[in-house]
């Protein structure tokens, strides 16, 4: 039973970064039907200026993570500009493409410049335990879990309750239309590749004391967080998250109870079974095609 | 400018519309005759790599190109071929039977694939394939008795009708070739079939196609099912060619390379997938010259414009460190990807035709013939 726990809680830590990084994805495709390949690397590179501030140049951790998600913000105004707007309006495979296209530059560039090797960011809470009866949680892990329920409360009341979130939906839901009504489409669209690049900097820092970063942690987790986004339904906030607690979940107990092997290729069958079965998501808004 | 008067329908569905299509294919296939006795055989390999990149690139040019179903999953595909022929092999069954074999067993599995793709569009297709992709490497790296883990497979040598086929002679090159040419001409006369205008027809528009009378779910699990099954052939001389293979060659990075093949190329016809093969095997050589070259010829212009020899070395060596980095050829991959995406979304088939068509109306060519519409209005989540 202990044992368990032990699996339940690390599974949701991991799930809580897959959900992270979901909700990077839903987040651009609720605003603009993007689906951002690259999503996963812009975490990757978000550890990394983390690494560099706080582990190269000995900034505060807060300092460290605060300059991190805001350069990264701007770096993901930056990729908007230049890699999607343009291509904008086109067949979504192309943008598709053109942000693999980005994840493949994302990673190789930061292999040049940083190297190949792990590397760890100190963080305040490290090495600290919290003990209840003879169960063991560690600090670093339940971080992860309180800063994803945080953040997708922010992000869910955002897009809910405020006039920028309402424009993002309506220019996701009709960008010619949204235009018509007034809402800058483009500016709505390069803040939400800015925020987006802020919750994936936030995952990647919060992920670097779990399981270290290198210049390919983006890939792996980011084919990791599709499964949790599909899950939760595409295009629904708190669905991203559910849905990467759920995979992460599956993923720690078939590594635990299921012979080896299982472990990376559950969170893939339980996506093809949804895909099936559900193809809208534990979340998602029911659609049916009309002619 | 050459006006073809077409009188009827046969002269629309001609395989070559005009003599020009005869003489210059022709010209073409006879210096393919004679590459491998006068090209080096690094370059001989080279291009039975082309050959077998672009025997797949026809394959997913099929699915992706002409019915409009998005996979990154031909990888998969390729290892069940590759696999299937390299488990025979150990039976002694003869090349051609398991060579159709590989076809046949990929062929199935895609369509196994295509039913459950059946319900999925766009964005989700693609990722229920990645995931298909996934599994099946999983699943070869597990299933020792079969396909011995991650030690991988050894190929043995080809033998047909008696002879040995070693992978780097001229003839192992000849039956890529031929294995090339007769996917293109096969898939050129599926194109002009009512299979083929039913692929396109739901590419254009499922809603329309239906309402034609086109058999939506049917067209689209046969043409995952011949994708799969040119992939699986390919598979099969990939095997071939690097005389061994594990799971791990069959990754969604050579996925996304098939599909780079077709985006390079041009995805709106065949040509493109030659094209995009062409380009895609070429890069390796290409670094392998930057690397190389570069820092020397960057110095020597750095010099002609005035810089001192400091200068000169100094430029020498920090070209020479940017050629010699390892991930560079993911960056120029990346780079290549977003610019075609960005600049030439027909790929380079398209820039051969704006280009002809440049020249065929001289003074008059619009750059506007080539340019895409752009569509805001359309949700996909509500299409």
């Amino acid at each position: 039973m202990l044992d368990f726990v032990q699996q339940l809680v690390s599974g949701i830590a991991l799930g809580c970064v897959y959900g992270l990084i979901a909700l990077g994805f839903v987040l651009v495709y609720k605003a603009t039907e993007v689906v951002n390949f690259a999503q996963g690397d812009l975490m990757m590179l978000g550890g990394f200026f983390a690494f560099t501030f706080i582990g190269m140049l000995g900034l505060n951790y807060w300092l460290g993570f605060a300059g991190a998600v805001i350069a990264m913000a701007a770096f993901g105004m930056l990729a908007e500009r230049v890699v999607v707007r343009p291509i904008l309006g086109y067949p979504q495979f192309s943008i598709i493409m053109a942000t693999i296209g980005l994840g493949y530059f994302l990673r190789s560039v930061v292999g040049m410049i940083w190297g190949t090797d792990d590397f760890k960011i100190e963080t305040p809470f490290s090495d600290g335990v919290l003990r209840i009866g003879s169960l063991v949680l560690a600090y670093d892990k339940l971080s992860v879990i309180a800063a994803t329920v945080i953040l997708c409360a922010l992000l869910y009341l955002f897009f809910n309750r405020t006039t920028l979130g309402t424009a993002m939906r309506a220019s996701s839901e009709n960008m010619l239309a949204a235009y018509y009504m007034g809402i800058p489409v483009k500016r709505v669209v390069s803040i939400v590749w800015a925020i987006s690049a802020a919750v994936a900097t936030a995952a990647g820092v919060l992920l670097a004391p779990i399981t270290f970063i290198h210049s390919n942690v983006g890939l792996v987790l980011g084919l990791k967080a599709f499964p949790a986004a599909v899950l939760g339904g595409f295009g629904s906030i708190p669905g991203a998250v559910v849905g990467g607690v759920l995979i992460g979940v599956i993923e720690s107990m078939a590594g635990f109870y299921l012979p080896q092997g299982w472990k990376d290729v559950a969170p893939y069958i339980v996506l093809l079974v949804v895909l099936l079965l559900k193809p809208e998501g534990l979340f998602g808004l029911h659609t049916r095609k009309k002619v | 400018m050459r006006f073809l008067f077409k009188t009827d329908y046969e002269d629309d569905i001609r395989l070559f519309p005009h003599s020009g299509y005869i003489v210059s294919y022709g010209i073409l296939l006879a210096f393919l005759a004679i590459a491998p006795f006068v090209l080096s055989s690094y370059l001989v390999s080279q291009l039975v790599f082309v050959c077998i990149y672009a025997t797949v690139g026809v394959g997913l040019m099929i699915l992706t190109g002409f019915t409009g179903q998005a996979s990154l999953g031909h990888a998969a595909f390729l290892a069940i071929g590759a696999y299937t022929a390299a488990f025979l092999q150990q039976y002694n069954v003869p090349f051609p039977v398991y060579f159709l074999a590989a076809g046949l067993l990929t062929g199935v599995v895609g369509a196994l694939v295509g039913f459950p793709a059946l319900r999925l569009q766009g964005i989700y297709l693609v990722i229920a394939t990645i995931s298909f992709a996934f599994i099946v490497e999983e699943v070869l790296a597990r299933w020792e008795s079969v396909t011995h883990g991650n030690e991988g497979m050894r190929v043995k040598t080809l033998w047909l009708f008696g002879q040995a086929v070693p992978q780097n002679g001229p003839t192992f090159y000849f039956l890529c070739l031929a294995v090339l040419i007769l996917t293109i001409v096969g898939t050129l006369n599926l194109l002009r079939s009512p299979t083929g205008r039913a692929f396109v027809a739901i590419r254009d528009s499922e809603t329309a196609a239906r309402s034609m009378g086109v058999n939506v779910s049917l067209y689209k699990v046969k043409s995952f099912a011949i994708s799969a099954a040119i992939t699986g052939l390919a598979g099969v001389l990939f095997a071939h060619k690097l005389s061994f293979i594990s799971p791990e060659m069959f990754t969604l990075q050579l996925s996304i390379e098939f599909i780079i093949v077709i985006l390079i190329g041009g995805t709106f016809s065949l040509h493109g997938a030659v094209l995009g093969a062409i380009f895609l095997v070429m890069i390796d050589p290409f670094l392998t010259y930057l690397k190389d070259d570069m820092p020397g010829i960057i110095a020597g212009i750095a010099a002609t414009f005035g810089a001192d020899s400091v200068t000169a070395g100094k430029i020498y060596s920090n070209v020479a460190a940017v050629a010699s980095a390892n991930g560079l050829k993911g960056a120029i991959y990346g780079v290549i990807i977003v610019l075609f995406v960005l600049f030439e979304p027909l790929g380079l088939y398209g820039r051969w035709l704006k280009i002809k068509l440049f020249f065929q109306l001289f003074p008059l060519y619009k750059r506007a013939t080539f340019k895409r519409q752009k569509i805001y209005v359309k949700s996909e989540r509500n299409r």
